[in-house]
């Protein structure tokens, strides 16, 4: 028995929080993403931080009854693309995701960390939080990684959930400091949000259907990419297409590459004909 | 040289803490665990829908239990922060049902041994593999020991007898139609009636399922199965997890007697 680590041995005397987070930092606080006392340049945005790869532009976008999220795929560090095909949706429960823009290796351990956290409420209490709760949550575990922001290592989520009670997709962002603030219709977050932002604004039309909606938010990514060098657009010759994740009442889907590749087209033939894309009527 | 007033031999001791363990676990109901084609079944009659026998502990690992609830509910939670936490420090597919076999006897042996009084429980821990022999079913009683159980288990009030009657009818790859059918045949004593659908507590380990095997079976999906509907549409069927929570009273999972089944 002796050979146990610390945090098994009152494993069945304390079992007090429904929160994993918690209980992680009561045992085995190094597994926390973000809580070394490291040097990542001191005091400004400068430094090691500069030299981390960072995800980038991830846009969401609600329909009647369920919410699209999608994202590019590149992560840049400096001037460099350190990974063309980076995964920046994560699936965090039957009826939720989140996407991340800022650190990637801290968003990807922070995305772990609250997938298993709301797994850990669900199984202990038989029953799945609400989305506030959820959203609030995520807020917290946000805030915890403030003095890693304040270095430089920022990462900033965008939480996309369906909700059972009102039979809709919503949407929930964040800063560095926390939130939630809850989004009406579309979101975006990451460098290139302001151009994926101006784009969703006049493509996004109330009462779309769910591939309209997929459509409006794969052209709201090439708008990013065309004007933001962090934001990949979709790699033809390698077959990289955006992420794009539905969520509605049947639950979290994730497009496989094929379907996506269908919209990647729509958007590429439109392009062809009129770089700019789509124009809104206007009057 | 006299003996202190009072002494207790340990041999004496340990007899009286496993009489006192297995007068506990044979007050309530049987609990059955049984492999299907699909995976692990585990059937429960309890007439609480809020307290829980059968529970989910990880994507591939289930648990079931009988005896004393406050007891059993802290292993469960005790088994899945190590679950978590394991999945967390390193994947997903490290976390085994033997290891969490292990701790859990570890836990009974020492309170088993140490306490005054001995946990009344005894448990499953299932996990289902990506085949039927893969499949991996661990029986655990109050005092620690393990055992590797294939095919099926029945656990709490008078186990033998539903054992008995669940070896009549279980054989390798049973349809779940068939398994279900099987499990409340046993639990259901020669003449007696069967325990309503509301009276039961039924969860499957799917190895069909995506991400989390793990899927209660409630509502009108599980009338359908009990009426003997074919097994196809189960795969199809809406998850009902939704439906937990609007449970009866947070009372104790059933009365101190055993009254179904006293073959």
């Amino acid at each position: 028995m002796a050979a146990q680590p610390g945090w098994m041995s009152n494993l069945f005397l304390d079992t007090g929080s429904t929160s994993f987070t918690e209980f992680v930092g009561s045992y085995a606080p190094g597994l926390l993403p973000g809580r070394l006392e490291m040097t990542a340049g001191g005091g400004g945005g400068g430094g090691v931080a500069d030299r981390i790869p960072h995800a980038t532009t991830i846009v969401a976008a609600t329909f009647a009854g369920g919410v699209v999220m999608a994202g590019d795929r590149r992560a840049t560090a400096g001037n460099y693309i350190s990974q063309k095909d980076m995964e920046k949706v994560f699936r965090t429960d039957e009826y939720s995701c989140m996407g991340i823009a800022g650190t990637a290796s801290t968003g990807i351990e922070l995305a772990r960390l609250y997938c298993v956290e709301l797994e850990h409420y669900e199984k202990r209490e038989s029953r799945t939080l609400s989305v506030e709760g959820k959203a609030n949550r995520l807020a917290t575990m946000i805030r915890g990684n403030l003095p890693m922001a304040m270095q430089g290592m920022v990462v900033v989520p965008l939480f996309a959930a369906y909700d059972e009670d009102r039979d809709s997709g919503r949407i929930f962002s964040y800063d560095v400091g926390g939130g939630p603030y809850e989004q009406q219709r579309y979101a975006s977050i990451g460098s290139g949000s302001l151009f994926a932002r101006g784009a969703l604004k006049k493509l996004y039309r109330d009462g779309a259907t769910s591939d309209e909606t997929i459509l409006a938010c794969v052209h709201a990514l090439y708008d990013a990419a065309d004007d933001d060098s962090a934001t990949g657009g979709p790699d033809v010759t390698r077959k990289i297409w955006p992420l794009v994740a539905v969520i509605d009442a049947d639950g979290f889907r994730r497009l496989p590459d094929e379907e996506v590749e269908g919209f990647v087209r729509q958007v590429l033939d439109v392009r062809m004909a009129d770089p700019d894309g789509p124009t809104a009527p206007l009057r | 040289m006299s003996m202190p007033f009072g002494y207790v031999s340990p041999e004496q001791e340990m007899r009286d803490k496993a009489d006192f363990a297995r007068k506990g676990i044979a007050r309530g109901r049987s609990v059955v665990v049984l492999q299907y084609e699909n995976g692990i079944l585990f059937v429960a009659p309890n007439a609480s829908r809020a307290l829980h026998k059968i529970s989910e502990i990880y994507d591939r690992i289930g648990f079931a239990a009988v005896g004393k609830y406050n007891e059993f509910e802290a292993l469960r939670l005790g088994g899945i922060r190590y679950a978590d936490i394991n999945g967390y420090t390193y994947d997903r597919s490290d976390v085994t049902a033997r290891g969490l076999a292990n701790l859990y006897a570890q836990s009974l042996g020492m309170v088993f041994t140490e306490s005054r009084k001995p946990y009344e429980v005894e448990l499953v821990v299932a996990e289902v593999g990506d085949t039927a022999e893969g499949d991996q079913i661990y029986r655990l009683t109050f005092d620690g020991s393990v055992t590797d159980e294939h095919g099926f288990v029945v656990m709490g009030g008078v186990a033998d007898a539903v054992a008995a009657r669940l070896k009549d009818r279980f054989r390798e790859g049973l349809t779940l139609t068939e398994a279900l059918d099987a499990a409340l045949a046993a639990l259901t004593e020669p003449g007696g009636e069967r325990p309503p659908v509301s009276q039961l507590e039924v969860a499957v380990l799917d190895r069909s399922r995506d991400h989390r095997k793990f899927q209660r079976l409630t509502g009108p999906r599980l009338e359908r199965l009990l009426g003997g509907a074919p097994a196809g549409d189960a795969a199809t069927a809406e998850p009902s997890e939704q439906e937990e929570g609007a449970g009866g009273p947070a009372t104790a999972p059933e009365g101190d007697i055993d009254t179904g089944s006293g073959a």
